[in-house]
């Protein structure tokens, strides 16, 4: 890039930047409590380092973790599956991030790969195409490059803890999901639903085998959806 | 089924359902039940997890030092806390719990 380009960087780039960096560095903290849990959960150090380059989706990388340390390996389809459905969210920001990203079609595949919560977020926070552009790359820079070393970090920490409940660990992981639902409880139905759910694995938890509980609890998700049952209607009065 | 395969598995469907977002034509979404479900199942899922963790113990269910550090967990993310520094105390209350022997 010359000289003179780089000096007449309109504003919003420049915010689409700083907004980038800021979440990416925020997301990429907790990188470290994800390393600690995988190995805590029975990963070693590769595998933990593994699902962050490859999976690369905090939500579906502690589900799969979250499973894996209730049921061990013999609950791997449902491992697997609870991560799936985790990540299907990533295909409908997929959808919406396809126009915007243009280009060709690896620069399309490159993008697919980091198209998740951060960096859609961040993207569909700016107003023109090219500081959506910004936003996004510079978010999926930031939070790639730095989710991957406190992986690395955290599974190398956990290594070195030893029995992770002395030092709660089992706690720690609790308190991620929470922190992973909390933004998303704006709405009656989404409280509603995420309360329903909560239920429904606790009571299922000493019937069935480990991860089904979570799984069988995402069908309250798709009766409330599809009848859009508890959906706040703009109350009366209310501005 | 191994370890490696899961992790295999599992990352591989992630990456083919990032890419399908970007294969599937914008009309996918105008239906509206679609991409609510979509999004309600992330939320059933990490709510149902929240739980799973907090109370279960290997094929049934206790009530231990997780709770009171889920509580403080939820106190702090309704304070603005950072994900991060809630994780930690949520730790730190569940690992002195036991340090004192209640837990």
């Amino acid at each position: 890039m010359s000289k003179t380009e780089s000096v007449a960087r309109p504003k919003e780039e420049t915010v689409a930047i700083q907004d980038g960096i800021a979440v990416g560095l925020s997301a990429a903290a907790y990188g470290v409590s994800y390393g600690a849990l995988a190995v805590a959960a029975g990963l070693d150090v590769w595998q933990t380092c593994v699902m962050s380059l490859l999976m690369f989706t905090g939500g579906s990388q502690f589900a799969l973790i979250g499973v894996l340390a209730t049921g061990g390996a013999a609950a791997g389809p449902t491992a697997i599956a609870s991560a799936a459905i985790l990540g299907v969210r990533n295909g409908i920001y997929g959808i919406r991030m396809a126009p915007i990203i243009g280009g060709r079609w690896w620069l399309r595949a490159l993008a697919a790969h980091v198209t998740i919560d951060e960096t859609t977020a961040v993207s569909t926070g700016q107003p023109t195409l090219r500081s959506q552009r910004i936003g996004f790359w510079t978010t999926a820079v930031t939070v790639y490059l730095g989710w991957n070393l406190t992986s690395l970090i955290g599974a190398l920490i956990g290594d070195l803890l030893g029995d992770p409940r002395q030092w709660g660990l089992d706690a720690a992981a609790a308190a991620a999901f929470l922190g992973l639902l909390w933004p998303r409880l704006r709405q009656r139905q989404t409280i509603a639903v995420a309360s329903a759910a909560a239920v429904v694995a606790l009571v299922l938890t000493p019937v069935v085998l480990p991860g089904l509980p979570v799984l069988i609890a995402g069908l309250v998700a798709v009766v409330v959806g599809a009848f859009n049952w508890f959906d706040s209607a703009p109350k009366k009065g209310a501005a | 089924m191994t370890l490696w395969q899961i992790v295999i598995i599992a990352s591989l469907l992630c990456l083919a359902l990032k890419l399908s977002g970007y294969l599937v034509p914008k009309s996918a979404l105008e239906k509206p039940a679609t991409s609510r479900i979509a999004n309600l199942l992330t939320i059933a899922l990490l709510a149902a997890l929240v739980s799973v963790q907090t109370f279960g113990h290997g094929e049934g269910l206790q009530v231990d030092a997780r709770l009171p550090a889920l509580v403080v967990a939820a106190v702090l993310f309704s304070l603005r806390v950072p994900f991060v520094l809630v994780v930690i105390a949520a730790a730190a209350v569940a690992a002195l719990i036991r340090l004192s022997g209640w837990g």
